[in-house]
């Protein structure tokens, strides 16, 4: 039976498949995911105007983080389409340093986004968008079965995803003003913790923060230097061939050491350094006083300007995430070049809210001992909006497929970012808000962002994600890269004198014999476009992504092969899996904190086991030898 | 069942009369047949079950032999660990051990990790598990003891050396991951040169203890010593004076007389094994005849040439040829019969062997001796092997990292040089800096991301 307690006259309202609480990134994709696959949803929010809410930079996509919008892309999910709808400013990050850290990135208008995505949620069948706070969550024999929200209302699921964002218990810090409140000045969820720790999850606290809002017409941009997006742009989703925006500039200026001077004169007004925020916050976004006082002998650090949207005059002031008291903001900000009449529209803050811990879930993001519970986005620890989407889409995915009775999809580490962030999360835990890098995937060659659909899109086909238009494109794309490649193989190109004269040209080694194109396509200095004119079959009408694929395929397939190699020996010890129901403490050889950590977060394959800390390679050896002897 | 093919030496470290190396799985057949001679040409695989076969091993890089054996065959699962196993029986010495196990994984075989054989035992159902984890109690207990021996002082040395190495690398990883996630930040350039500088100067860091590989093996098992020289030349007598009595190493086991070992020297505290000592006897009998066969040969084993000239006669036309057949090794020469008047100088040797140490020496007046001590010692520590003070490779499992570490490292400056963008080098890069990683225990991704954080200022 549900658990209820009656505080105040409750009544049931619907009955859905899933419920998703919350609709920041997370919660969006995490609800049109369970909706078009078939599942009857329901999204709630506090505030319907903060559905997909950018509550932070202005931008989606950079380094590793432009990967998983196009993996979310890839499965059918939606925040590369309301980009690419949105943006106003788009770059694509990384381009000399290799194919695989190529990176997109967008500046988004906020508004808009936010319009955009809630019209999409809003038109889509099978779901229904409602405004409330949930209160507590209906759980029975160890199974989720519905939520209660503070107006009393009921609405029974199979399935309910958690995406609480930074909501939970949030408390908003400026200085030495603190308040119990949402992002932007939302209401809090002020119950829901409460009744999670009731359930048996454990919570953390952690902190993140933004800086400040100042008017742009306060600004003195000449003395700043410009930034200017890529011409084309190119967009994030795989079903978009072109974008067409205007698009419109950033700015860049410094801190100095009137500044830093400024700063470290009113530390002592910091709460992070009075002790005040008792949350983690994350290293990688540190604010402006932490960098001062971390790297002192830097004489300046990076500001950007950008812009909050076209509507509106707001700026964003990257770089300057602080938690120092109003006026201690206003005069370093006033102390840099550019911004020395400067008007801050809405200060800088920091927030800490609640998360779970999230080694209590499965790879699936289920809560171990809650049937039907999942979670995603900040409240697993993690940071940004497109890890929250990245998670939320897979949240959706598999609780859909959870009520329909069908096993849950999971990406590993050598299939997706997405893989990669999700058994961090999971497998490791996180002791701060968690950001996806580059540097985390160790498969990154393969994992790009070129190369998303290829790996993902027949995933996302195969469960009833990715549309029947969106699956022709694939398809098309992958038989002209595999047809393309053949030819180049097959195409001999004879020691002509036209021939060496553009390799001459090229300044590339003459040829003596005949040479594949394939051959010519691996030397580094040529490219597929320059081999045009010696090409003279080439066929017409090859997709430009295609080209792209064939292009890097030839020129790394020695580092691709090797990272092959290196996937298949990772696979065998993912695909060695183990049982839910393994009694750790009974195997005899294991180290006591090794028993202890496998029994805690129960890893559902030896080679996740193998990535928990405090499990040694020789902790694994004994459970092989373990699960040899009993024949699993 | 396990798909690697697992080598070692399964017998205890020291002098013993013989010596395993033993080989478990699915191709330890094939390997041991990669690497085994019988005479009449029988194939370890034709072999029948539980048989022995007579042979050589030889190297398959060399193609010399590098010992005589008697291999025996026990197919799985009728075998300790349930695998194929064939064991590999050659003479004691650690040495030849080690060489047959180098040939075997250079064939394909993994060096066993400690307690593998057992492991494998266990997992294909030969033990139980309580037998196993006695097993693996007196393999981790072995460890500890071995932690206070001196060889384990060197190998701290080496890790140390190594550790040094991986930081080194491990900071230009950081330094690239860096400016990939944070391309927008004020991360400081790293240009392609001085990465590839970083990264060769690395490589030839692991280089060079590769280099005291053999090294590590003098000091264990003795500095193999060629004496070589036309006939009466006084080779003979340079030996009996090597071996005064307070330098020959003598043999101390209980029940036997005090025999001089006639192989070895002692020179201040390096042990010359002195090869074909036989030889050098004989050929006090030959007149006017030099083996030059011989001379090839034990030539092409030694680590240290001494080649004796009498000094009191011009160089002779198979000086020359001597010569000739030295020139790649270390070599020192001896100007003996000095005392008959110098006809040979110092000058004229080097325009033949410009590189070898020239000691003029009298026997007979008893002078030169220390000066050729010294200059072996010199030659050993100081000289153009490494000085005793530093780390030196002991062990094949070192070996097989750094092996790997430097052509991983290679491929890295191969890519550099091929225009390769640095995210292509940073595959490599990991690569080598895993491979010194099983030498540490470390692992990379998490080490990197804290590094990232530690050395530049970056988050927005």
């Amino acid at each position: 039976m549900c658990r209820e307690v009656d505080i105040y006259m409750e009544f049931e309202l619907n009955t859905y498949d899933v419920i998703v609480v919350g609709a920041g990134h997370a919660g969006c994709e995490a609800a049109l995911a369970s909706a078009r696959m078939g599942c009857k949803t329901l999204v709630l929010a506090i505030n319907l105007d903060s559905i997909a809410m950018m509550a932070c930079n202005p931008s989606i996509g950079g380094t590793s983080k432009g990967h998983l919008v196009r993996e979310i892309d890839a499965l059918g999910g939606q925040m590369g389409i309301t980009t690419d709808k949105t943006a106003i400013q788009v770059r694509m990050l990384n381009t000399s340093k290799g194919p695989a850290v190529y990176s997109l990135r967008a500046q988004i208008d906020k508004k808009s986004y936010q319009a955009v995505m809630k019209q999409t949620l809003e038109q889509q069948d099978n779901l229904d968008v409602k405004q409330a706070e949930v209160v507590r969550l209906l759980v029975g024999e160890g199974a989720v079965c519905g939520v209660a929200t503070h107006t009393g209302a009921i609405y029974r699921a199979k399935a309910v995803i958690l995406t609480t964002g930074v909501y939970l218990n949030g408390r908003v810090i400026i200085g030495e003003v603190s308040y119990s409140s949402g992002p932007n000045g939302m209401f809090p969820a002020t119950h829901l913790s409460q009744d999670l720790l009731l359930l048996g999850i454990r919570l953390q606290r952690f902190k993140t923060g933004t800086p400040a809002r100042v008017a742009g017409r306060s600004i003195d941009f000449s003395k700043m230097a410009l930034q200017l997006g890529d011409e084309p742009p190119i967009p994030f989703s795989f079903m978009d061939d072109k974008l067409d925006v205007k698009q419109v500039p950033c700015h860049l200026t410094y801190t100095n050491e009137r500044t830093h001077e400024i700063i470290r004169r009113n530390l002592h007004r910091s709460p992070l350094f009075s002790g005040d925020i008792k949350g983690v916050g994350p290293r990688y976004c540190p604010s402006i006083e932490d960098k001062v006082v971390r790297f002192a002998d830097k004489p300046s650090h990076q500001i950007f300007i950008e812009p909050e949207g076209l509507n509106t005059d707001e700026m964003y002031v990257q770089g300057m995430s602080s938690s120092l008291p109003e006026d201690v903001q206003i005069e370093m900000l006033r102390s840099i070049a550019g911004l020395e009449h400067v008007e801050v529209m809405r200060p800088a803050y920091a927030i800490e809210y609640d998360c779970i811990d999230p080694t209590q879930l499965k790879l699936s993001l289920e809560v171990k001992h809650i049937r039907g519970l999942f979670t995603a986005g900040q409240i697993n620890g993690s940071s940004g909006y497109e890890e929250a989407a990245a998670q939320g889409i897979m949240a959706g995915i598999n609780a859909a497929r959870m009520v329909q009775g069908k096993p849950p999809v999971i990406l590993d580490r050598s299939q997706a970012y997405i893989g990669v962030l999700i058994d961090d999360l999971v497998t490791k835990g996180t002791a701060e808000p968690y950001r996806m890098m580059t540097s985390r995937a160790e498969y990154r060659l393969l994992l790009r962002q070129d190369n998303a659909d290829m790996r993902l899109t027949p995933i996302g086909y195969d469960i009833g994600l990715v549309s029947a238009e969106r699956y022709e494109r694939y398809l098309l794309k992958k038989d002209q890269v595999e047809s393309e490649l053949e030819r180049l193989k097959s195409t001999i190109i004879a020691p002509d004198t036209e021939v060496n004269e553009l390799l001459g040209k090229l300044s590339s080694q003459p040829i003596k014999t005949g040479v594949t194109l394939y051959d010519l396509l691996k030397r580094p200095e040529i490219s597929y476009a320059a081999l045009a004119p010696i090409d003279k079959d080439r066929p017409s009408g090859l997709l430009q992504q295609a080209i792209e694929q064939v292009e890097i395929n030839v020129k790394y397939e020695g580092y691709i092969a090797r990272q092959m190699l290196q996937i298949e020996r990772f696979k065998k010890m993912e695909d060695h899996k183990l049982p839910d129901d393994i009694d750790y403490n009974a195997i005899k050889g294991l180290r006591i904190e090794a028993r202890q950590k496998l029994d805690r977060i129960r890893p559902q394959s030896v080679g996740q086991a193998s990535r928990i800390s405090g499990v040694s390679p020789a902790d694994i050896s004994v459970l092989l030898i373990y699960l040899k002897q009993h024949g699993l | 069942m396990s798909e690697t093919t697992i080598a070692a030496i399964s017998t205890p470290i020291g002098e013993g009369g013989i010596g395993i190396v033993r080989l478990s799985g699915p191709k330890a057949i094939d390997i041991a047949d990669s690497i085994f001679i019988n005479i009449k040409g029988r194939k370890i695989k034709d072999a029948p079950n539980w048989s022995i076969l007579y042979g050589h091993i030889k190297d398959p890089d060399a193609g010399r032999d590098i010992d005589e054996v008697l291999v025996s065959v026990m197919r799985g699962p009728h075998s300790y660990t349930g695998e194929d196993v064939v064991e590999i029986s050659g003479h004691g010495g650690m040495l030849p051990l080690r060489r047959v196990l180098e040939a075997a994984i250079r064939e394909g075989a993994v060096l066993a990790q400690p307690g593998e054989f057992t492991k494998r035992a266990f997992l294909n159902g030969r033990i139980d598990l309580a037998q196993a984890e006695s097993v693996m109690d007196i393999i981790s207990a072995k460890t500890d003891v071995a932690l206070t021996s001196s060889i384990m002082q060197l190998e701290g040395k080496l890790s140390r050396s190594i550790e040094k190495i991986r930081v080194v690398l491990l900071d230009v990883l950081t330094h690239i991951e860096a400016l990939i996630d944070y391309p927008e930040e004020d991360v400081d350039e790293l240009s392609t040169r001085d990465m590839r500088q970083k990264l060769a100067d690395e490589y030839d860091s692991i280089e060079k203890l590769l280099a005291t590989a053999d090294t590590g093996r003098i000091i264990r098992e003795g500095l193999k010593t060629a004496i070589i020289g036309r006939p009466n030349v006084g080779k003979s007598s340079l030996l009996n004076a090597l071996l005064k009595a307070d330098r020959a190493i003598v043999t101390d086991i209980p029940g036997t007389t005090r025999d001089i070992i006639e192989d070895y020297v002692n020179v201040n505290g390096i042990a010359l094994n002195i090869i074909d000592t036989a030889g050098i006897r004989e050929a006090a009998d030959e007149i006017e005849r030099i083996g030059i066969e011989r001379t090839r040969d034990t030539v092409y084993r030694a680590d240290l040439v001494i080649f004796v000239l009498d000094g009191s006669q011009p160089l002779h036309q198979d000086d020359r040829v001597i010569a000739s057949l030295i020139s790649s090794k270390k070599a020192i020469v001896v100007l003996n019969k000095s005392d008959l008047g110098r006809i040979v100088t110092e000058a004229e040797v080097n325009t033949v062997l410009p590189d070898a140490p020239v000691i003029e020496m009298s026997l007979k007046e008893g002078y030169g001796l220390d000066d050729l001590e010294g200059t072996i010692t010199d030659m050993v520590y100081h000289g153009k092997a490494i000085a005793s003070d530093e780390a030196m490779i002991t062990n094949v499992r070192h070996k097989e990292a750094l092996m790997s570490a430097a052509e991983a490292l290679q491929r890295c400056l191969f890519s550099i040089d091929d225009g390769m963008p640095m995210d292509l080098v940073s595959i490599d890069l990991k690569d080598a800096i895993e491979a010194l990683g099983l030498i540490s225990g470390k692992t990379v991704e998490d080490e990197v991301v804290d590094r990232i954080f530690e050395r530049f200022c970056v988050g927005k």
